[in-house]
């Protein structure tokens, strides 16, 4: 599904992603742990476009979208969440959600004015689906709120929500489990597994690694840049490399 | 009296049709533009040079409708690249780049002198009968520029600007790309200024590049700010609000003895800008804003 090879990433020749190669395989589930600063984010930024890579090259679901524009990987089926939501704030939860739908011919001045019925039907049927997929991640009831006044938690699901609007076939999710207080984190859970049982591959950051490890299947240890472990969740933390660089010896 | 409130009318009308597509601009998709008397003002040329030349006015209008859209995409395209804050510089740069052209284009423009003789739309009914048909024109264009807002707003179309507005980095991870959204913005817009130009163009049969300073674009931002950014129901009482201002500041001379001409223009400004400011002060979404919003 996604292949990067020798990815770099440079900000004033400072190498935040470090000649990473990686592979997600179709239907995954894949953690991504690593203090701060070591790369996560930006490769994320990489593989979804929207940071440019200095080397390297980048591929999913066959296609080479190393210099293709984010939005364009979007429609591909490669969707991403960020760490810091980023909700349209005065759109109701359900707004939120259409507007995330691909919908590229009803979203055109010439729809406003003369394909309104049109439009409004293709947002009906798009309405059934963001209705589903509220009830997936439990903001059915906030549906007609301002997402400004959705709780951190709830924004985060928000985000989840609206990747999915796209029909992804793989996730990148930023540290979908900061900020969400423990009630929510096993709601979260849930979504992620229905996510997954859906065949949507997933790629997560976190740190928070008990929730991590109930979740994925294999686990990457980024540090500095680079990857320095990546294989079963309990091999990989015992790892002594691992421990040494990212649990400061304690686990 | 009454040929003085037409002309009051048609000068709010005309402002009217400027706030609503800065309103749409700013209000709806957040971008800061500070150029929009360029686009008036080449509403106004193109349209005052070709019927100069003998077109039919109606044609004219077309024609300074599509010249100003057309004008909007390079500076629709540097809005993609641009960040709010620095295609504020850049549109406010265009503008005067326009305004320039109009003055130094001799050759065509006549430069500063203007040009004189403008065809009157609806001139056949003759005076103060044509300028009633041209309010009532102009009712009817604002009417219908008021109308296309709305249905745009109320389409995807619209909803997708409010989420460009609200994060537009969201929208690129989302699959959209705003700049396609945002041209089009920028040339409705355009469009309407361009418009509105004609109107004026036709309506005081005179025009010189020195009509079309940034002053204008700001009176512009005024009227929107003073009826609540984002509604069109607000830019057009912010219009009138602002129209008010400026011409009832005229009659303020009246009441102050001893001063000069030279010297009211200035108090009248200082007057106006007080008003603004004590009304930011305590009505600060605007007349029809929504508080916060």
């Amino acid at each position: 599904m996604i292949e990067a090879r020798n990815v770099r990433v440079e900000f004033d020749g400072f190498r935040a992603v470090d000649d990473v190669s990686l592979t997600v395989a179709a239907g995954s589930m894949v953690g991504i742990v690593g203090t701060n600063g070591a790369g996560k984010t930006t490769l994320f930024g990489a593989i979804a476009g929207q940071i440019a890579v200095a080397r390297g090259t980048i591929a999913f679901d066959g296609h080479d979208i190393t210099r293709i524009p984010p939005n364009r990987r979007s429609r591909l089926g490669l969707a991403r969440t960020f760490q810091v939501p980023r909700e349209f704030g005065r759109l109701s939860v359900m707004e939120n959600l259409l507007a995330s739908a691909p919908n590229d011919r009803h979203e055109s001045l010439a729809a406003a004015w003369f394909g309104r019925g049109a439009a409004r039907r293709a947002d009906g049927e798009i309405g059934e689906r963001a209705d589903e997929v509220l009830t997936l991640v439990g903001l059915r009831p906030m549906r007609d709120q301002p997402a400004a006044s959705l709780s951190g938690g709830q924004k985060k699901l928000l985000e989840l929500a609206r990747a999915l609007m796209g029909s992804p076939k793989c996730m990148l999710l930023d540290e979908p489990f900061a900020g969400v207080n423990p009630v929510l984190m096993g709601q979260l859970l849930d979504v992620l597994c229905a996510i997954h049982a859906r065949g949507i591959a997933l790629v997560v950051i976190e740190h928070h690694l008990q929730a991590l490890k109930t979740l994925v299947q294999r686990l990457i240890v980024m540090d500095q840049g680079r990857v320095i472990a990546d294989g079963l969740p309990d091999a990989v933390l015992e790892d002594a490399l691992v421990q040494d660089a990212y649990m400061g010896g304690v686990v | 009296m009454d040929a003085y409130l037409i002309a009051v009318g048609t000068v709010v009308l005309i402002y009217a049709l400027l706030a609503i597509g800065l309103n749409l601009q700013y209000g709806e998709t957040g971008l800061i533009n500070f150029g929009h008397v360029a686009f008036f003002a080449l509403g106004a040329y193109a349209s005052a040079l070709l019927a100069l030349r003998g077109w039919p006015l109606a044609v004219t209008f077309a024609v300074a409708a599509a010249v100003a859209a057309v004008a909007a995409i390079p500076l629709g395209l540097a809005a993609l690249r641009l960040r709010e804050d620095y295609l504020a510089i850049a549109t406010l740069g265009f503008s005067e780049t326009v305004r320039l052209m109009l003055q130094e284009e001799r050759a065509i423009t006549q430069g500063v002198q203007g040009l004189p003789a403008i065809p009157k739309l609806f001139g056949a009914l003759g005076g103060a009968r044509a300028d009633l048909a041209i309010f009532v024109a102009l009712l009817v264009a604002v009417a219908l520029a008021a109308w296309a807002t709305h249905l745009l707003k109320t389409s995807p179309f619209g909803r997708l600007l409010r989420a460009i507005r609200d994060n537009e980095a969201a929208v690129v991870a989302l699959g959209k790309d705003p700049a396609r959204y945002k041209i089009q913005v920028f040339m409705f817009g355009a469009a309407l200024a361009g418009i509105a130009g004609a109107f004026y163009a036709h309506f005081l049969t005179f025009i010189t590049p020195d009509q079309f300073v940034p002053l204008v674009t700001f009176y512009v931002w005024m009227s929107i700010i003073l009826g609540g950014v984002g509604s069109v129901r607000g830019a057009l009482a912010g219009t009138l609000l602002l129209v008010a201002f400026l011409e009832g500041s005229r009659f303020i001379r009246d009441l102050l003895p001893g001063v000069a001409e030279v010297q009211m223009a200035s108090i009248r400004l200082a007057v106006v800008g007080l008003a603004l400011i004590l009304f930011m002060l305590y009505r600060p979404q605007g007349l029809f804003g929504k508080r916060g919003g």
